[in-house]
């Protein structure tokens, strides 16, 4: 196989004296589409947090495009090829629509009118400041901004958490579409049928290690460890 | 006579809250962006002076002073950045506040070392030494009105910079949410070393603008600093159009202050500050 975009190599990371991750390993190639799975606080934020170098290693290794990338800030690792949208969602409350975008646009086949194409409700508010859009809104700015980037690799951290239903389907379809247009995705969302019918491959964390990496059929088949550590 | 005293003291009164603004502007961003509190950027305001009284000495002219002030500033000030408040940005306030405490004694003990401790005055550039007749009974120094434009028009690009740029929307978006800045690809760590390098000029360039009306002095600085944190306070932290509309308030309460109520002049300030604090924290004039 190619070299993965991002791979983690016998990763620990935490915050301070608590350590959160250990030794997971997960290699995410280009065009590939992953599911982070696990209850609530096994650390799948954790580890997303270390892959894209907002949190140091403790031990173990963070590779990019085959090369140690310790020494590589945030910034860095974003410009070359990951997007993401966090947690938070991350939109700037100061800065209008158009604004946002900008901000974050890279040459590419994404462009503020193919987003706004995408996001039709965008383009009706790309005035309006990020503080004055509904949570279905941000979170379609959030990810509209984060293709404004062109990456190779798509993170995104909770990405329905929290929308009304019609919203959620709308986001599904553009993780699908990103999906089929090629770009890697990373996905950690709490709707487990979602993630199981989108993702090539699924890791489940429990506890800061991993206790399945494989395909997602045959974890939907394991009933005992989908019980245990999905919840489901 | 009693109206053209009151136009001077109104003219007066803006061009002092002009030059505020060069202040308190650079402060704000800084705290807005940074999250430091630079208690040095009064020290700044009184280098930039004293580089004009400097400049003017061996030149014969302040007008050297002026772009010297604002590229020997940000160059001074990214490097100050650079070396030191970069360090200093995710420390608790008082580290902040021991840091640029510390700076302030340096900068007034160099100044004295390579100056020394008297008052001096620098020439106004003999271009404007001569007033303007505005009225039959009322004239206004052609540098104070010089000063006036030259503040307006760096108002004007301070908020161009900062609202209709790219780089102005990378930075009010560093000033909210730093890491979400990196996740985009964009190296926050550079817009803070703009953000204070634009600051540190502005401070310089307001000393050197300053020179001339009031006279060169150690401490200097000293008093115009705790004005702009009175600036920034009622402006709203971070707030570029804040610190614009606050340092003219301030820049004629004061000035009109002592011209007409001496007594409570001193005060009223002050007094204005805490009502703000008490009832609109984050600023006189924040949106909603």
């Amino acid at each position: 196989m190619n070299v993965p975009i991002i791979e983690a190599r016998d990763v620990s990371a935490g915050y301070g004296a608590s350590q959160v991750l250990r030794g997971v390993d997960l290699a995410i190639h280009a065009g590939e589409t992953i599911g982070l799975m696990g209850r609530n606080g096994m650390g799948k934020t954790t580890l997303i947090r270390t892959l894209l170098g907002l949190l140091p290693t403790q031990g173990g290794t963070v590779l990019m495009d085959g090369v140690d990338a310790a020494s590589e800030p945030a910034f860095r690792r974003a410009r070359r090829g990951i997007a993401t949208v966090p947690e938070n969602r991350g939109v700037f409350a100061g800065l209008s629509v158009t604004e946002n975008l900008r901000l974050a646009a890279r040459p590419g086949a994404w462009s503020e009118q193919r987003v706004l194409s995408q996001f039709p409700r965008l383009r009706e508010r790309h005035r309006h400041r990020g503080n004055q859009l509904s949570g279905g809104e941000q979170q379609m700015l959030a990810i509209g901004r984060a293709l404004m980037t062109n990456p190779r690799l798509l993170v995104l951290d909770e990405a329905t958490e929290g929308l009304a239903p019609l919203v959620r389907d709308e986001i599904w379809h553009t993780i699908r579409l990103v999906r089929d247009s090629g770009i890697a995705v990373v996905v950690v969302d709490k709707t487990v049928s979602a993630v199981l019918s989108l993702a090539d491959r699924v890791t489940v964390l429990v506890k800061g290690g991993v206790v399945y990496t494989g395909d997602p059929q045959t974890l939907r088949e394991d009933a005992a460890l989908m019980h245990r550590h999905l919840g489901v | 006579m009693q109206l053209a005293g009151l136009f001077a003291q109104v003219l007066n009164g803006l061009q002092y809250g002009l030059l505020l603004f060069l202040i308190s502007s650079g402060l704000t961003l800084i705290f807005g962006v940074m999250r430091v509190i630079n208690l040095a950027h009064g020290s700044l305001f009184m280098i930039g002076a004293y580089l004009a009284y400097a400049l003017a000495g061996i030149t014969g002219s302040l007008w050297l002073a002026l772009p010297a002030a604002v590229a020997g500033g940000a160059l001074f000030g990214a490097a100050l950045e650079y070396t030191l408040f970069r360090r200093f940005r995710e420390r608790e306030h008082l580290d902040q506040v021991l840091l640029t405490f510390a700076l302030i004694l340096l900068f007034e003990e160099a100044r004295s070392a390579l100056v020394d401790n008297q008052f001096h005055s620098v020439a106004i550039p003999a271009m404007l030494d001569f007033s303007v007749r505005v009225t039959a009974d009322f004239a206004y120094s052609a540098y104070r009105i010089a000063v006036l434009g030259i503040c307006l028009g760096v108002a004007a690009l301070m908020f161009i910079g900062v609202e209709r740029t790219r780089v102005g929307s990378a930075i009010r978006a560093a000033a909210e949410n730093a890491e979400m800045v990196d996740l985009l690809g964009i190296d926050a760590r550079r817009l803070h070393t703009l953000v204070f390098a634009v600051g540190t000029a502005l401070a310089m360039l307001a000393g050197a603008l300053a020179a001339p009306l009031q006279s060169v002095y150690p401490g200097m600085g000293d008093g115009f600093l705790i004005i702009s944190f009175v600036v920034v306070v009622i402006g709203g932290l971070g707030s570029i159009a804040g610190a614009f509309w606050a340092a003219l308030l301030i820049g004629l309460i004061d000035t009109l202050g002592q011209a007409y109520v001496p007594q409570a002049a001193g005060t009223a300030i002050y007094v204005l500050m805490a009502a703000v604090l008490l009832f609109r924290p984050a600023g006189l004039f924040a949106k909603g």
